[in-house]
C-alpha cells in the first residue's frame, strides 16, 4: 500500500514511457553537442539523413538492427523466465566458432544444405553456451548473471586460442580463419533483391535479417502463444505457482537460458555468414550488451524489440555517418548518446513512469 | 455517547475517485477517544482507501478531516504521524534482518550517530512494555520472531513515534486463534490508557469480541454507525452485504462412499533435520471432508503439499483407489490427471500469477490439457471463452478473462482458483485456507460449493485455522499438533474445548 506500484494504461506503458525516455535523452544528448560547441538541431538532421536518407544509409540501418534484434530478443526470451542474461556475447561468440567450422569443414556441401546446417550449428552453439549457466543455476543455484558474464571472458578467450593455435588461417599473422567458400555465405541483399529489379547497393545487409524478423515472429509464438511459453512465464512471474502447476522451474531455467543463447547466436550468423565470412576475433562488438537496452526499452515484447533495435540502428548508422561529417562529434560521442538512452531506457524507467502517471492522472481531471 | 472530550478522529463528506470507480463517497465517521472503533466491510468496499486517506497516502478529492477536534490537513505519512496517527500494515513494514530496537527507531533516529537513538528507544521500549504489558526482548533479530511479535513490532514502532491514535489493517490475517487473543487484550490496555484504536476487519467475531463501536462501509459509503453491545453478528452481516446471509452452514448427513485416498505412515524432514510430519495416518472417503484442527505451524500445510505431489515424504505410502502411488506419480501434473486437485492455501504466493490476466489463470496447472489448443500452441480465444463460461458459473466479478489478475478481490481470485479446481471433475480435493482474506459473501458461496462438491461424492481434505470453520464443514475431524494427527473426532461429536485440547497436543493416552 506504501509505495503503490504505478499502474500505468497498457499504451502509456509500451509506448508513450520508452518515447518520453528516448526524447529525455535525445535533450540531454543534445546539451552535449551544445557543450562542444555543435548545433543539436544539425547534427539530428545530419544523423537522421545519414541513417534514413538514401537506400544505403537505411541498408546499413537495418544491417545493424537485424545484430540487435537477436540479441534483444534473446536477453527479451529469458527474462519472461524471471532471469537476467547477460552472456549474448560470449553465446554469440561460440555461436560464430560453431559457424565457422560448419561452413568449412562441411564445405563440400552445396550451398542449400550447408548454410542451413551453418546456421543451426550457431544456433545450437549459443544454445549449447546458454544452457550451461542455465544448468549451473537451475542446479547448482550460481547465479545467472554471474555466470554468463564469466562465460564472456572464457568465450573470448577461447577464440584466441583456437584462432592463433588450432583453426587459424596457415601462414598468417592475423588470428582469423581462411574466409569462407563463396556457396557458404549469406546472400546480401543487394544480390537477393535484384532478380525483382530492386537496385540496391552493396551494403553488409544480408538474409540474416530476414532471419531476425522470422525470429520476431516466432519468439512473439513462442512466449505468448505456445505451452512452453505459458510454462516460461509463469515461471518468470511465480516459481511458487509454476511449482503447483507441475512446471519444473528447474527445467524451464534450462530451457529458456538454451533458447536465449540460440537467439544470440543470429549474432554471429548476421556476422560471421553474412557480412565477414570468416571467423575473427571480438566480432560481436558490444551488440550483446546493448541487447540488453534493446530488450528493456521494448519491454520484453517482439513489436517493442523490433522498434527498440531500429532506433538503435539509426543511432548506429547515423552516428557512424554524422562523425564523418563533423570532425569534433567523435565516434565515441556517439557512443555517449546511445548510453545515455540505455541509461533513460534502461534504469532511469521509474523516473518517467512516475511523471507520466501524475501527467495522466491531471488528464483525467482526478 | 458522552461528549466529554473531542472526537479523536472526524471525518466528514470524504470522497475519492480513481478513474471508473468511487472508492470512497462523503464518508464521514466519528471515533470517540479512548475507545476501540471496528470499520467493517467486504474486500472493496472503501476501507483500505478511507484509511488510506487517512494516513496521507492519498489525498481525498472532497472532504474534512479534524484530528482532536481540530481541522487538519494529511497529506503523507508525516504529517499523519505529526498528528499522532499510527499505521499497522497488513504486510508489516519491518527489516527482518535487524534487531528490535533498530526496526522501532528506523526513520527516527535522531541524528547522524545511531547510538543516542538506540539508547532513547530502549528506555522508551522498557517503558512500553510496563505500561502496555507489551513485553519483547529488544535485541531479538526479527526475522527470528514469530508473526505475533513482529506485529508487536510494529504496534511498539508506531507508539515510538507518539501515535494517539491506531490504525490496524487486517490485524488478525496472519495471526493463530491465540495470538489474536493476546492481540485483542493488547488493544483493550491501550484503550484503557487513553489510546484510540481503529480496527479493520472483516471478521465480525473480532468485532464483536473487542471494538466499541463498529461502521460498516458498503460499496465505498458508511452505511450504519452501530454500538458493538447493541447489534449482532447477523445485523453487521446483512449491513455489509446488503442482503441476508446464511452464517451457518447447511449440510445434510450424507453416508460416506469408499476409500479413495489413504496415507499411510508419512514422514517429512526438512533440510536442517526438522521432522515436520511424524507417521501421519489418513485416509479420505469419497463424500467426506475430513477437517484438520491445528494451530498453523503444525504440518498441516506440510500434509496437503506432500498429499499434492509438492514435496516428497521421506518415509511412507499414500495410497489413491488401492493402488499405490509411485514416486514418478507424486508430482503435481500427474496427480492432477488422477483426479487429485489442489486450492492451495496461499492464492498469491502459489495459486496465481497475479501478474497474469484472469484467462490465463484459469488454465495454470492444465497448460497441457490437448483440449486449451492445437499441439503445442494454446488457443487464447478457447481459454477466454471457457473462462468466460466458468466465471458466470462461479460469479466471479468482474466477468472479464482479460483483466489482470491482481486486480480482483480477494474472494473473486479465490472464487477463480475454486472454479479452475472444481471444473475438472477432481476424485480427491485438498483445500487450504479456502476463505483467507475472502469477504462474507464469497465464504458463503464457497461453503456452498465445497458442501455440494462433497455431495456429489469427492473426496475432500480441508485445512483451516478457523476452527469455526473446520467443525462447520467436516464430517470427520482431525487434530494435529507438531506434525503428528492427535486425535480424531466425529464432527457431531466434536466441541471446541476438547479438539482445543489435542491442537495443544494433550492426547487421551497422555491425559
Amino acid at each position: 500500500m506504501s509505495a503503490a506500484p504505478i499502474d500505468l494504461p497498457r499504451w502509456a506503458d509500451t509506448a508513450l514511457v520508452p518515447l518520453v525516455s528516448v526524447a529525455a535523452a535525445l535533450v540531454i544528448a543534445g546539451l552535449v553537442v551544445l557543450g562542444i560547441g555543435e548545433s543539436p538541431l544539425e547534427a539530428t538532421a545530419l544523423l537522421l539523413r545519414g541513417a534514413l536518407g538514401s537506400a544505403e544509409g537505411i541498408s546499413f540501418t537495418l544491417y545493424y538492427t537485424t545484430n540487435f534484434i537477436f540479441t534483444g530478443l534473446a536477453v527479451a526470451v529469458a527474462f519472461h523466465a524471471g532471469l537476467f542474461n547477460i552472456g549474448g556475447e560470449g553465446q554469440a561468440t561460440i555461436a560464430g566458432i560453431f559457424a565457422a567450422l560448419a561452413c568449412l569443414w562441411l564445405a563440400p556441401l552445396p550451398g542449400v544444405l550447408l548454410v542451413p546446417l551453418a546456421v543451426l550449428a550457431a544456433a545450437g552453439g549459443g544454445a549449447l553456451y546458454g544452457l550451461i549457466p542455465g544448468w549451473l543455476q537451475a542446479t547448482r543455484g550460481s547465479h545467472v548473471v554471474i555466470t554468463t558474464i564469466m562465460f564472456n571472458f572464457l568465450a573470448a578467450t577461447l577464440t584466441v586460442y583456437l584462432l592463433v593455435e588450432v583453426i587459424g588461417k596457415p601462414g598468417s599473422m592475423q588470428p582469423e580463419t581462411a574466409e569462407f567458400a563463396s556457396h557458404a555465405i549469406l546472400t546480401p541483399m543487394h544480390r537477393l533483391l535484384a532478380p525483382l529489379g530492386v537496385k540496391l547497393p552493396a551494403t553488409p545487409l544480408n538474409s540474416a535479417f530476414l532471419l531476425a524478423l522470422a525470429a520476431l515472429v516466432a519468439v512473439w509464438a513462442l512466449i505468448f502463444r505456445s505451452r512452453l511459453g505459458y510454462a516460461i512465464r509463469t515461471v518468470g512471474a511465480n516459481p511458487g505457482a509454476a511449482a503447483y502447476a507441475g512446471i519444473s522451474p528447474a527445467r524451464i531455467t534450462m530451457v529458456a537460458m538454451a533458447i536465449s543463447g540460440a537467439l544470440a547466436g543470429g549474432l554471429a550468423v548476421n556476422e560471421v555468414m553474412g557480412v565477414q565470412h570468416r571467423l575473427l576475433l571480438d566480432f560481436t562488438a558490444g551488440y550483446g550488451f546493448v541487447g540488453i537496452a534493446v530488450a528493456l526499452m521494448g519491454r520484453g515484447h517482439p513489436v517493442g524489440v523490433a522498434l527498440a533495435a531500429l532506433l538503435f540502428g539509426v543511432l548506429y548508422q547515423g552516428g557512424a555517418e554524422l562523425s564523418f561529417d563533423k570532425p569534433a562529434i567523435t565516434r565515441d560521442m556517439v557512443v555517449v548518446i546511445g548510453g545515455v538512452i540505455i541509461l533513460f531506457a534502461g534504469a532511469l524507467d521509474g523516473l518517467f513512469r512516475r511523471v507520466v502517471a501524475s501527467l495522466l492522472r491531471i488528464g483525467r481531471g482526478d | 455517547m458522552t461528549a466529554q472530550s473531542a472526537p479523536a478522529i472526524e471525518l466528514s463528506g470524504i470522497s475519492k475517485r480513481f478513474g471508473p470507480v468511487q472508492a470512497n463517497r462523503d464518508v464521514s465517521l466519528s471515533v470517540a477517544a479512548g475507545s476501540i472503533h471496528g470499520i467493517v466491510g467486504e474486500n472493496g468496499a472503501g476501507k483500505s482507501t478511507l484509511m488510506s486517506i487517512l494516513y496521507g497516502f492519498y489525498e481525498a478529492d472532497s472532504g474534512e478531516v479534524a484530528i482532536g477536534g481540530r481541522p487538519r490537513r494529511i497529506r503523507s505519512p508525516a504529517d499523519a504521524i505529526a498528528a499522532g496517527i499510527g499505521m499497522v500494515h497488513q504486510h508489516f513494514m519491518l527489516v527482518e534482518t535487524l534487531s528490535v530496537v533498530e526496526n522501532v527507531v528506523l526513520g527516527a533516529e535522531g541524528g547522524a550517530w545511531l547510538s543516542g537513538g538506540v539508547s532513547r528507544a530502549r528506555a522508551e521500549l522498557a517503558r512500553l512494555a510496563q505500561d502496555y504489558g507489551l513485553a519483547i526482548d529488544p535485541d531479538a533479530i526479527v526475522g527470528e520472531l514469530s508473526v505475533g511479535f513482529q506485529q508487536r513490532v510494529e504496534i511498539l514502532k508506531a507508539l515510538y513515534r507518539g501515535a494517539q491514535i491506531l490504525i490496524l489493517d487486517e490485524p488478525t490475517a496472519v495471526l493463530t486463534p491465540p495470538e489474536a487473543d493476546q492481540l485483542f487484550s493488547l488493544l483493550r490496555a491501550l484503550r484503557d490508557q487513553g489510546k484510540t484504536v481503529i480496527l479493520i476487519t472483516h471478521k465480525l467475531r473480532e468485532i464483536m469480541e473487542v471494538t466499541d463501536r463498529v461502521s460498516v462501509m458498503r460499496r465505498g459509503e458508511m452505511v450504519a454507525h452501530l454500538a458493538t453491545s447493541e447489534t449482532s453478528p447477523p445485523e453487521l452481516a446483512e449491513a455489509m452485504v446488503g442482503r441476508r446471509v446464511l452464517l451457518q452452514v447447511e449440510k445434510a448427513p450424507r453416508p460416506r462412499g469408499a476409500k479413495v485416498l489413504e496415507a499411510i505412515g508419512l514422514d517429512l524432514v526438512d533440510a536442517r533435520g526438522v521432522a515436520l510430519l511424524s507417521g501421519v495416518n489418513l485416509t479420505l472417503h469419497a463424500g467426506e471432508i475430513v477437517g484438520i484442527a491445528g494451530v498453523a505451524g503444525n504440518g498441516q500445510s506440510e500434509l496437503i503439499e506432500v498429499l499434492a505431489g509438492l514435496s516428497h515424504p521421506s518415509r511412507g505410502v499414500v495410497r489413491l483407489g488401492g493402488q499405490i502411488l509411485s514416486s514418478a506419480d507424486r508430482n503435481p501434473a500427474c496427480l492432477r490427471k488422477l483426479g487429485v486437485m489442489h486450492i492451495p492455501e496461499d492464492r498469491h504466493r502459489t495459486g496465481l500469477v497475479t501478474a497474469f490476466p484472469a484467462a490465463e489463470n484459469s488454465i495454470l496447472g492444465y497448460q497441457d490439457d490437448p483440449a486449451l489448443g492445437p499441439g503445442p500452441f494454446l488457443s487464447p480465444s478457447t481459454i477466454a471463452a471457457r473462462a468466460r463460461e466458468t466465471f458466470a458459473a462461479y460469479d466471479v466479478r468482474p466477468p472479464d478473462p482479460e483483466l489482470k489478475t491482481a486486480k480482483f478481490s480477494g474472494g473473486n481470485q479465490q472464487k477463480i482458483v475454486l472454479a479452475r479446481e472444481i471444473e475438472r471433475a477432481p476424485k480427491v480435493l485438498l483445500v487450504g485456507q479456502p476463505t483467507r482474506g475472502v469477504d462474507i459473501g464469497a465464504i458463503e458461496f464457497i461453503h456452498r460449493r465445497l458442501i455440494a462438491l462433497r455431495d456429489a461424492g469427492v473426496a475432500i481434505l480441508l485445512v483451516s485455522v478457523e476452527l469455526e470453520e473446520v467443525m462447520a464443514l467436516s464430517d470427520r475431524i482431525l487434530a494435529m499438533c507438531g506434525g503428528r494427527i492427535t486425535g480424531e473426532r466425529m464432527a457431531e461429536a466434536a466441541d471446541e474445548r476438547d479438539l482445543g485440547l489435542l491442537m495443544a497436543g494433550v492426547t487421551e493416552e497422555a491425559a
